[in-house]
């Protein structure tokens, strides 16, 4: 029977801190005896299945049992993949996910259980000990390793011969590059493309779903309208979008806004921004200035606009100023004009960058 | 039992003596035999908490079959069609191939939208018990020398299954998914000074532009499950090698391994529990639907779900972004955007990064240069326990901020109130769970050394002839008694002199007295086991005038320890 004790660990001389800033005692881990022996491994008992003739038939019979059902379980969702049509319905979902995933799991499940109720209740349990190493290989594997590495590495000259090895380590390490230029072509550079939408002077600002043009009087104050440039509803001589696919979500995630209509005494405009309403109406960027989820929530009382995703709350009555969350610019606003039909239009595109923040954000275009 | 020994040896069986030709063909060629003696009846302990690592392996499994099967109908493009499929709500509406091609696998495939199901919930599973994994690893010391190593590799594993989640939720496009990468392109964005150019070369141009889901896609399906099946057989290799370790208990030792060879009870102990891991699954994902990515629709950036949420495993991170202050600032022209910059790149990268000092922190700490085999309860690292705690308690508050919405409208609480309560709940709320974590794991000490020394509480009051009413108190049966005591002990080391007795500074005062003081704080108070005079002196105790002591009781009802180490009953 073993008498080792939990202290004496696998522990070799040659592990020892060479720095020694420390002088670690030897055998300050647990230097004292252990409070008590250990009493080695507890005596193995049976269990009724290996007494018990009956109960290692039932044990069997289970298992056995078992591994039939879930045989039987595998042909059936073979049955249900072929029977059950696919758009039936059960519970108010997918009845064919229902079928499926019911027969398959139960399968798998029984198959598992069988063959851990075979393990505990009919296979060999006595336990069972085996010595363990420590991790570090021995001195004759080290000086073995090193004498022939050693022998290899002089072999090689690379240490008489500085002049081969230096020059075969700058091409290597030259060798760098080509990999990190292949990589240019990933993707254009930014140029000025974050500091423009569509946005442009004269265009009109419709209605998101159905394309119409807005008019100040289809704003009630107090109201919120989602809107769009009219440039994404324009069409070719063919009825084609003009802009479409990739293009639109692009300009989407950019251009995309809302009006709101305020009483205009209710409005304190940012200098110089005075004229950019009409009779209280506003028109900001849709795109949170945080990380930029389209902002929906407007709680016409109090002007306050909140994003969904993390809460940024701007003033829309200050000038868009944000006054709680992770936002820090300001919603920015887009300066409005109505045409000579009456309808609401943009006179330029936005002055500062929309969306979320980037390094070059309050430089100059 | 009889039977094994009647039975006829393998290779003289009628199978034997057919598997012969075959078997012997593959030896001669591949050494079979050589390499898989060693193998067939390796010893693996037993221990349900052993198990988590096996269920994210198995996940993993699940995770690449599933998988498989998806890749045969998914399409990973952004180009636009005009839905035609056989979900009325969405069609004649234009979206990318990967929408249609995602909805056609849910609706126009049989089988499919249970793989899907399955793919997604193997996905949570997988995540969920390689924390689970981790943790147990974390709080038993099980990441101590031999086995660093393979604890580098877990991190490394845990921070790549991040990312493979992430990339597996961006593919479907839907409107959810997409609200996911638009904040990754606002996470990118606020990279100091080279943000825009970031955001360029991984979109491949404006966001969301055409290429980041064939790209996604790419990283899905080869880049990061390949590193991560090198990785997790890496790592399985050196548990082989380093073999398990084990929780201390009669006959076992940091020398040895007790437990159940690989043939026939591990194999068939770990075989079925796939099965039972790979059911499981499938019977979750046949009942509780998951990111029905038909009722979100196409993505469309002007457009948001509300309440829309990452998947469980990023929730802390939405919640450190939630919570931050709006701090920007603009240098010599520059942005720097802290608001998202700290809460995602930052503070990722600083949970990986204490994951991965962790152990070599405390290894200087405790200049404990021994091997270890023999698992620690937690309680009886103390200091180690409090800081797992108090960073379990760090993630669960960012946790709760990422759900700061939904809080305040099922609590009927102000948004603005719970945001600046997590503030401050995550500077304070870790403190006070380390300390009390560590308060609590002294007395379980201090409430072992007590069982140890006067026996277990069994219950039964007594009325002495003169009316005072006192509980019986029985010894220990010896094999919990030894499991109880048989923990390591480590000791405060000390500075050494400041000053030689000439009064000059002694070399490498600093470091040394840093050092003491941080051993110091992991070592204090640490309750320290009775010595072998201790036990002995309460036993002769209990024997002589302890007149009300029990019998051990009968090992099977005997229920007073938690059941690590004590030994296993049939
Ligand atoms: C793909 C994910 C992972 C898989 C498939 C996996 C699988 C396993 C398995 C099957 C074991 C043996 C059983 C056990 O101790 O539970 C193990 C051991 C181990 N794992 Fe993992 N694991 C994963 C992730 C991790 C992570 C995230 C960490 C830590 C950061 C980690 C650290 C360790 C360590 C240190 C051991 C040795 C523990 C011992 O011998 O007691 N693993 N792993
Ligand atoms: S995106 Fe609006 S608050 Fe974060």
């Amino acid at each position: 029977m073993s008498t080792h004790q939990p202290g004496d660990a696998v522990q070799r001389a040659d592990d020892a801190d060479p720095h020694g800033e420390v002088e670690v005692k030897q055998g300050s881990f647990a230097e004292r005896a252990e409070p008590l022996d250990n009493p080695g491994l507890p005596e193995h008992l049976p269990r009724p299945t290996d007494v018990y003739p009956e109960a290692e038939r039932r044990a069997e019979r289970q298992v056995a049992g078992m591994f039939f059902l879930a045989t039987v379980l595998a042909l059936a969702f073979c049955v249900l993949y072929f029977v059950v049509p696919i758009d039936a319905t059960f519970l108010g979902w997918s009845g064919l996910n229902f079928a499926l995933g019911g027969t398959l799991g139960a399968s798998l499940l029984l198959i598992g259980l069988g063959a851990v109720q075979w393990a505990k209740k009919l296979m060999a349990d006595e336990e069972m000990v085996e010595m363990r190493h420590p991790a570090v290989s021995n001195d004759d594997d080290r000086t073995e390793m090193l004498a022939k590495f050693n022998q290899g590495v002089n072999e090689s000259g690379i240490r008489r011969r500085p002049l081969i090895r230096n020059t075969l380590l700058g091409a290597l390490g030259v060798l760098g590059l080509p990999a990190i230029v292949l990589l240019r072509d990933l993707g254009p550079l930014p140029g000025k493309k974050q500091f423009e939408t569509v946005w442009a002077s004269g265009m009109r600002v419709v209605n998101d779903v159905a394309g119409t043009p807005l008019r100040p009087a289809d704003i009630e104050v107090g109201q919120l309208v989602n809107a769009q440039p009219f440039a994404f509803f324009e069409t070719d001589e063919s009825g084609e979008h003009v802009i479409h696919g990739a293009e639109l979500l692009q300009e989407k995630s950019k251009a995309s806004v809302i009006v709101v209509r305020m009483r205009p005494e209710d409005i304190t405009p940012a200098p110089g921004q005075e004229n950019w309403g009409i009779e209280g109406i506003l028109c900001f960027s849709k795109i949170c200035t945080h990380v930029g989820c389209p902002i929906s929530l407007w709680e016409q009382q109090t002007h306050h606009l909140l994003c969904p995703c993390h809460q940024s709350t701007y003033d829309l009555s200050d000038g868009g100023k944000v006054i709680f969350g992770p936002a820090h610019r300001p919603l920015p606003q887009l300066p409005l004009a109505l045409d000579d039909e009456g309808y609401i239009i943009a006179t330029s595109d936005f002055t500062v960058p929309v969306g979320p923040s980037f390094p070059e954000v309050e430089q100059d275009k | 039992m009889t039977q094994i020994t009647t039975d006829t040896p393998l290779e003289e069986s009628a199978f034997g003596k057919k598997a012969a030709g075959p078997v012997g063909w593959l030896d001669s060629r591949l050494g079979l035999a050589k390499a898989g003696k060693g193998l067939v009846r390796k010893v693996f302990p037993d221990h349900w908490s052993f198990f988590l690592g096996e269920i994210a392996l198995y996940s993993f499994i699940v995770l690449l079959l599933t998988g498989v099967f998806l890749t045969f109908w998914y399409v990973p493009s952004m180009e636009e069609v005009t839905y035609t499929g056989s979900y009325a709500p969405l069609r004649g509406l234009e979206m990318s191939k990967a929408y249609a091609s995602t909805l056609d696998i849910s609706f126009d495939i049989r089988g499919g939208l249970l793989m899907r199901q399955i793919h997604h919930w193997a996905a949570m599973l997988f995540i969920a018990s390689m924390i689970a994994h981790m943790l147990r690893v974390f709080f038993t010391g099980a990441y101590r020398k031999p086995r660093e190593v393979n604890w580098l590799i877990g991190v490394g594993l845990f921070s790549l299954a991040l990312i493979e989640g992430f990339a597996g939720y961006s593919l479907p496009d839907d409107l959810l998914s997409g609200t996911g990468l638009r904040f990754v392109d606002g996470l990118i964005r606020s990279i100091p000074i080279i943000g825009s150019y970031a955001e360029f070369f991984v979109f491949g141009g404006e966001y969301p532009g055409e290429l980041i889901i064939p790209r996604l896609y790419m990283a899905h399906i080869l880049l990061v499950p390949a590193i991560l099946l090198g990785l997790i057989t890496a790592h399985l290799l050196l548990l082989v090698y380093h073999k398990h370790t084990q929780w201390p208990g009669p006959g076992r030792t940091e020398n040895n391994v007790v437990g159940y060879p690989v043939l026939p009870v591990y194999a068939a102990k770990a075989g079925g529990f796939f099965f039972v891991v790979f059911g499981f699954i499938v019977l979750v994902s046949a009942t509780l639907q998951l990111n029905p990515v038909w009722s979100y629709g196409p993505y469309n950036p002007s457009e948001v779900t509300a309440g829309s949420q990452p998947d469980w495993y990023m929730g802390w991170v939405e919640g450190a972004v939630r919570i931050m202050p709006n701090w920007e600032t603009t240098i010599l022209g520059w942005t720097f955007s802290w608001n998202v910059f700290i809460p995602a790149v930052v503070l990722l990268t600083a949970l990986f990064g204490l994951l991965a000092a962790y152990p070599f922190v405390e290894r200087w700490v405790t200049k404990d240069d021994r091997e270890h085999h023999l698992l620690q309860r937690p309680r009886n690292a103390p200091v180690r326990t409090g800081l797992g705690v108090a960073g379990m308690t760090a993630y669960g508050v960012l946790w709760i901020a990422g759900g700061n919405d939904v809080i305040a409208t099922q609590f009927h609480m102000d948004i603005y109130t719970i945001t600046w309560l997590c503030r401050i709940g995550f500077f304070v709320a870790p403190v006070i769970a380390f300390v009390v974590t560590k308060r609590i794991c002294i007395s379980l000490q201090r409430q072992d050394t007590e069982t140890l020394l006067h026996g277990y509480e069994t219950g039964v009051l007594e009325r002495s002839p003169d009316g005072g009413y006192s509980e019986r108190h029985a010894p220990l049966p010896a094999n919990v008694a030894y499991t109880v005591s048989a923990r390591d002990e480590v000791r405060v080391i000390e500075a050494p002199e400041d000053t030689d007795e000439h009064g000059v500074r002694a070399p490498g005062g600093l470091k040394a007295r840093l050092h003491a003081r941080a051993s110091r704080f992991y070592h204090e108070d640490v309750a320290e086991k009775p010595t072998r005079h201790e036990v002995e002196e309460a036993a002769h105790h209990h024997a002589d005038h302890d007149g009300h002591a029990l019998e051990p009781g009968a090992r099977d009802e005997f229920q007073g320890i938690s059941e690590t180490g004590v030994p296993h009953q049939h």
